[in-house]
């Protein structure tokens, strides 16, 4: 064991001295493993920026969250066999709420209406086009995490009283008032002006397609006044008691949804109950793909790089064998030699490999400055990880050149010109 | 430094030790491409601790093969080879290798020194696969260094020393695990004779401070240090007699 800690140290001196030796060749052959380790670095942050941002925008929608509406938010099937349903009233929610609260130990928590469409909201010279418009009740605020900069949301007798206010996303906000000062404002919304009583804080993007800061919330009663039927998308929140109960809140749900829809046992549900859950399903498939493409181009110039070193150490076996010879006749085993070779392959890749990491942290630093809304991660697995890949990329491409270094015949090796 | 004078006349002798090396029978067969060469026919001969011995002949009689096998370097085709009463012929690269670090010290003509390593860490090479751990090779290696004369060239690297003092590096090598034989190859082979007859006078200062010595020649100025000197010739012993004159 001693004497094996000896030769490992040995042999670290030795790989230092060939590639302080052999500054430029040693470079030109850690090229390789610098492009494949910013390759992997890159992939690896992509990948893990995608996840981000993926969670992130999954967390927008609430995990504990379960969404009543005609279609389902991923599916495979045609779009008429949920086009014909009957809509998801918003007095369901109500009636849900009864039977939740009749429900010993009920799964779910509380039941709240939403109906939304896209409205412009105008504030004198100033137009924000396509809002996300959203009535709902004042036990919106029950359901979700809001946050707000400046003001509060609806009571419940505005929401009853389906009163003119409404609570602004950051974004609109700042469109519609540079200067400041919104609360206690007015805006119109399709000819009705609506007075501003809160904006909420920053929330960002939902998957970069849909903004939620742009959005504008009014009580649902006003909402049906001013925007019933025409084009409305209606549906039922349904906050549940806990998010690892997931399933058994939307077998209840089910169950009490065809109660208040009055379905027989024979029929089927003609309602959809999606929570984030759906989307992590339907978008699974696309980020295996993209991983899978980034494995295989990280791949490919992983492999050209121990192409390299092997070819390199393959000339330094090679260029050595009367040192090698020398090291036989003074006693040096064939792991001695073995190992010497493949430690100096792990030292090129290693060397290779920081750099590739140096590299790559310096290119995320440029991005994330050029682009701060980019989730890219660089963490501490990522630096492992390249290790790691180093490592293995030097025993696997100095294998065969340190094997055949060691199975040399010491006699041959000590005459060899 | 080695005076001139331990070269003395009569030769000092030193009366053999215990059997060293013995071999009896040993034959040797090449296959080169198409051709079988047959570079030892049957070589018996015994070696014991103390004695200094030359081993002689023209190119192609043999001396090369009979040098790799007496050092462990190679086995033999057929025959038996002993080494301290352990049997060498049936051993694998592994156990060959650990008998050439214990109980061979190699002086090559081309010295063999690794270049980019100095005098210190070239002597401790052969301690280091014998795996002492570093102070102690250190202490060993300077030692080796200083009892060949160059104890204020450690740090020195062989392109930095002169081909004399390559060959005294090589042979505090050769010394420094304490082997039962030294083995050299032709020692003077790529020095002047001057500086011949130095290395030639340190190995007579080794041979009287108990070292065995064996060494592979086919200079006839060379093989007269020796106290034994042995001829071969087309793969077989010619001549085996003593040289105290």
């Amino acid at each position: 064991m001693k004497r094996l800690r000896f030769e490992f140290v040995e042999s670290f001196k030795i790989a230092y001295a060939q590639i302080a030796a052999n500054r430029t060749r040693s470079f030109l052959t850690a090229l390789g493993v610098i492009i494949g380790i910013v390759a992997v670095t890159l992939m690896g942050t992509a990948i893990g920026g995608i996840n981000t941002g993926f969670n992130r925008s999954m967390a927008l929608l609430g995990d504990d969250i379960l969404y009543v509406s005609k279609h389902p938010w991923a599916s495979d099937r045609d779009d008429w066999e949920f086009r014909n349903r009957r809509d998801i009233k918003s007095e369901y929610a109500e009636r849900l709420q009864t039977i939740i609260d009749a429900t010993p130990n009920s799964e779910l928590v509380r039941a709240v209406p939403t109906a939304n469409t896209f409205r412009n909201v105008v504030r004198g010279a100033y137009q924000v086009s396509n809002v996300f418009t959203l009535g709902t009740t004042d036990e919106y605020l029950d359901i979700s995490s809001l946050d707000f900069r400046d003001g509060r949301f609806f009571n419940a007798t505005e929401s009853r009283g389906g009163r003119n206010v409404c609570a602004l996303g950051c974004d609109v906000a700042d469109a519609l008032f540079p200067e400041g000062g919104a609360l206690g404002q007015d805006v119109t919304l399709s000819n009705q002006r609506f007075q501003v009583i809160g904006i909420f804080a920053k929330q960002g993007t939902f998957l970069g397609l849909f903004s939620f800061d742009n959005q504008i919330v009014i009580p649902l009663a006003a909402f049906k006044k001013f925007f019933a039927k025409k084009g409305s998308d209606s549906d039922v929140r349904v906050k549940v008691r806990s998010k690892e109960r997931m399933n058994e809140a939307r077998a209840e749900l089910g169950g009490a949804m065809r109660r208040v829809r009055g379905l027989l046992p024979d029929q089927d549900d003609d309602f959809a109950i999606s929570a984030q859950e759906s989307f992590k399903q339907a978008l699974e498939p696309v980020k295996a793909s993209i991983a899978l493409a980034g494995l295989f181009i990280t791949g490919l110039s992983l492999f050209v790089g121990a192409i390299g070193i092997m070819n390199i150490t393959f000339v330094s076996v090679r260029e050595r064998t009367r040192e090698i010879g020398t090291r036989k006749a003074l006693g040096a085993l064939r792991r001695t030699i073995l190992l010497q070779f493949l430690i100096e392959a792990v030292s090129i890749c290693l060397l290779g490999g920081f750099a590739g990491l140096v590299f790559s942290w310096l290119l995320f630093q440029g991005v994330g400055a050029a682009f701060p809304s980019f989730p890219i991660e660089f963490s501490i697995n990522l630096v492992l990880v390249g290790l790691l890949i180093s490592v293995a990329t030097g025993v696997v491409s100095g294998f065969a050149p340190a094997w055949s270094a060691s199975r040399l015949d010491p006699v041959a090796a000590l005459r060899y010109e | 430094m080695i005076a001139e004078s331990t070269i003395a006349t009569p030769k000092a002798f030193r009366a053999p030790g215990p059997l060293v090396i013995e071999i009896a029978g040993v034959t040797k067969v090449y296959e080169m491409g198409s051709e079988t060469i047959h570079a030892l026919r049957g070589v018996s001969m015994s070696i014991r601790r103390n004695e200094y011995l030359a081993i002689m002949g023209p190119s192609g009689s043999g001396k090369s093969t009979m040098m790799n096998m007496l050092g462990c370097l190679d086995t033999p085709t057929a025959g038996k080879y002993e080494f301290n009463g352990k049997n060498v012929a049936t051993m694998d690269d592994d156990e060959l290798a650990d008998i050439r670090n214990r109980e061979i010290g190699f002086v090559f003509q081309t010295f063999n020194l690794l270049p980019r390593s100095n005098s210190l860490h070239n002597v401790e090479l052969p301690l280091i696969y014998a795996g002492l751990p570093a102070d102690e090779r250190r202490e060993r290696a300077i030692e080796a260094l200083e009892n060949v004369g160059l104890g204020n060239r450690l740090h020195h690297r062989p392109n930095e020393l002169s081909g004399g003092q390559r060959q005294r590096v090589a042979i505090a090598r050769a010394l420094v695990n304490r082997p039962s034989i030294i083995l050299a190859d032709e020692p003077t082979g790529n020095l002047d004779s001057r500086t011949g007859e130095e290395i030639m006078a340190l190995l007579e200062q080794l041979y009287t401070q108990g070292n065995t010595i064996i060494v592979v020649t086919h200079e006839p100025d060379i093989a007269e240090h020796a106290r034994r000197v042995v001829r071969l010739r087309d793969g077989l012993i010619e001549s085996d007699v003593a040289n105290l004159s």
